[in-house]
C-alpha cells in the first residue's frame, strides 16, 4: 500500500495518473474528516435542538426564566399529538406511535398541498402534529402549535401561543431559521415578538383577522388588535411570517382544531 | 522570535491587513458585525480556518498539480469550514445561530484563498501557519473594531450588556439604528483606512490615470 502510494507520489505533477490519484486521494481524506465530525458531534447538536426546542415551547408560552433548568420546566407541558382533518387529539398509545414515525421523518405521512392553498411555500406536510399544552388546575391554559413556513432565504420553524380562547394570541417564536442577521433575522428580537402578545387572530365572527402589515401599525385604527408592525428592511421575511401564521391559523392547519376550542369555550 | 517570524506574523496587523490594504474579506465584516460576541465566534471561526487550510496546503504544495490546484484549495478550505460549523453547532449553539450562514461563507471569503494561493503554496509548513494565524488576527482586528463601534452605538450594547441606557428604556441614548444595518460598516471600513492611510502613506495607491486638461477649444 505505502509502496503504491509513494509510486503515485513519485510521479510528474502534471502526469494525468497522478492528477486523478491526488484528486481521489484528497477526496477520501476530506470526506473521511467531514463525516467524522458529522458523526461524533452529531448527538451533541441533537441534544442542543432539543432543548432549544423546549426552550422556545417555554419562552413562548411566557414560562423560561434565566438560568433555569429547561427539562424540569418542561414538566408542567403535555405533549399531544392532534390530527388537523377531524381537530381530535389521537389516543395516548397512536400518539406514541405517531410521534415515532414524526420523528423518523417516514415519507408516507406527508401530504401534498395545493398550489393555490400553499401560501407557507412549504409545499407537503402532514396531517399530524404534535401540539403542547400548558395546563394549571388541570385546566388548559396556553396552546402552543408549530408552525413553519419560507420566508426570504430559509424555513422560518417556531411556535404560535394562543390562549385557552383559541383567539389571543400570547406570543411567537421561531428556533431555526436562517433569515439575513439585523434585518429579517429581527424576527428573534424580543421587542418585535413581544408585539404579538394580546393580539387577537380571530375576530367575533371568528374569521381570521391576524395580519403583518408594512410599516407600524396605526394605533388609532380598529384594526390595531389584529395587525402587526412589518419587520424594517425584510419585507419578504415579514410577508413570510404573515403568509406562515394565515395558513397555520386557517383550516388547512389548525382551524377545524381551534373551532371545537370555540365551541367548548361557548358551551361553558 | 525570529524577526523573519515576527514579520511575517504581526505584518497582517496594520502593515498588510487583508481588509484594510488588500481589501479583501469583506462581505463577512459587513454582515456579522452587529454584535460583538457573534463577530468573535466568526473571528475564531475564520483564524482556525485560515490558519489549518494554510499549514495543510503547504503541506502538501509539492504534490498539489498546477492544473487543479484550485480546487484542491476549495476541497481543504471547504472541509475545514465543514468541521469548524459542526463544532460551533456542537459548542457556541446559540452565537452560531446568529452566524448562520456565514460561518459557511468562509470558504468563499477571498482571504483564505488568497493566502492559499499567494503564500502557502510557496513557503514552509510552520511560517505558512504562521501567516495565517497573522491575516486571521488582522481580520480579527477589523473586525472587533467595527462591531464595537456597531454595537455600541447601534445598540447601546457590548457583549449583550447594556452600557448606554436607552430612551426607549427609561435613559437617555438614542440608537442609531443605521449602525446595525450593513452599510455602516462599509462607512466605517473607509474611515478606517482612511485613518490608516493618512498615517501609513506608503499604503495610499496609486491613482490609475490622470484626468488631462481638455486643450481642445472646439470641444469645450
Amino acid at each position: 500500500m505505502l509502496n503504491f502510494i509513494r509510486r503515485y507520489l513519485a510521479l510528474s505533477n502534471d502526469s494525468p495518473k497522478k492528477i486523478v490519484f491526488i484528486a481521489f486521494a484528497l477526496s477520501l481524506v476530506c470526506s473521511l474528516l467531514v463525516s467524522t465530525a458529522a458523526v461524533i458531534l452529531k448527538p451533541k447538536q441533537e441534544e442542543n435542538k432539543r432543548l432549544e426546542k423546549r426552550k422556545n415551547i417555554l419562552t413562548v408560552a411566557g414560562l423560561m426564566k434565566d438560568n433555569a433548568d429547561i427539562d424540569r420546566l418542561f414538566r408542567q407541558v403535555e405533549t399531544k399529538v392532534l390530527d388537523l382533518t377531524s381537530g381530535n387529539y389521537l389516543s395516548d398509545d397512536q400518539a406514541t406511535l405517531m410521534q415515532k414515525r414524526l420523528a423518523e421523518k417516514d415519507p408516507g405521512l406527508l401530504i401534498k398541498i395545493p398550489a393555490d392553498q400553499d401560501i407557507a411555500q412549504i409545499k407537503r406536510r402532514t396531517n399530524y402534529v404534535p401540539i403542547y399544552l400548558i395546563k394549571r388546575d388541570d385546566e388548559i391554559d396556553t396552546l402552543i402549535l408549530p408552525v413553519h413556513g419560507y420566508g426570504l432565504w430559509s424555513t422560518l420553524y417556531g411556535f404560535i401561543a394562543l390562549q385557552n380562547d383559541g383567539k389571543t394570541i400570547k406570543g411567537l417564536s421561531f428556533y431555526q431559521h436562517a433569515e439575513t442577521p439585523g434585518l429579517g433575522g429581527e424576527v428573534d428580537n424580543p421587542k418585535w415578538r413581544h408585539q404579538w402578545q394580546g393580539k387577537l387572530a380571530f375576530d367575533e365572527q371568528g374569521q381570521q383577522r391576524i395580519e403583518v402589515v408594512r410599516g407600524k401599525v396605526k394605533a388609532n385604527s380598529p384594526d390595531a388588535i389584529y395587525q402587526i408592525d412589518g419587520l424594517s428592511g425584510a419585507t419578504l421575511t415579514s410577508r413570510g411570517v404573515n403568509n406562515l401564521v394565515k395558513y397555520w391559523l386557517s383550516d388547512q392547519g389548525y382551524g377545524t382544531y381551534l373551532k371545537k376550542i370555540w365551541a367548548r369555550q361557548t358551551n361553558q | 522570535m525570529k524577526p523573519e517570524t515576527k514579520k511575517i506574523l504581526f505584518d497582517p496587523f496594520v502593515d498588510k491587513n487583508p481588509i484594510t490594504l488588500q481589501i479583501l474579506g469583506i462581505c463577512s465584516a459587513l454582515a456579522v458585525t452587529t454584535s460583538l460576541s457573534a463577530t468573535l465566534l466568526m473571528c475564531i471561526a475564520l483564524t482556525t480556518v485560515l490558519a489549518a487550510s494554510n499549514a495543510s496546503i503547504s503541506l502538501i504544495r509539492h504534490h498539489i498539480p498546477n492544473n487543479i490546484r484550485i480546487i484542491v484549495h476549495m476541497i481543504i478550505i471547504s472541509s475545514l469550514v465543514i468541521v469548524v460549523d459542526q463544532m460551533l453547532k456542537a459548542y457556541a449553539y446559540e452565537t452560531s445561530k446568529q452566524l448562520s450562514v456565514f460561518v459557511g461563507l468562509i470558504i468563499t471569503n477571498c482571504i483564505v484563498l488568497g493566502r492559499a494561493e499567494a503564500y502557502a503554496m510557496k513557503n514552509p509548513v510552520g511560517l505558512s501557519f504562521l501567516d495565517g494565524l497573522g491575516n486571521g488576527l488582522g481580520y480579527s482586528l477589523i473586525l472587533i473594531s467595527i462591531a464595537t463601534i456597531r454595537e455600541l452605538f447601534g445598540a447601546g450594547k457590548l457583549l449583550g450588556y447594556q452600557i448606554l441606557p436607552l430612551v426607549t428604556e427609561g435613559g437617555w441614548y438614542y440608537p442609531n439604528g443605521l449602525l446595525l444595518l450593513p452599510p455602516s460598516a462599509f462607512f466605517i471600513i473607509g474611515l478606517i483606512i482612511w485613518l490608516i492611510r493618512s498615517r501609513r502613506k506608503e499604503q495610499v495607491e496609486q491613482a490609475d490615470f490622470v484626468i488631462k486638461k481638455n486643450i481642445h477649444r472646439e470641444s469645450m
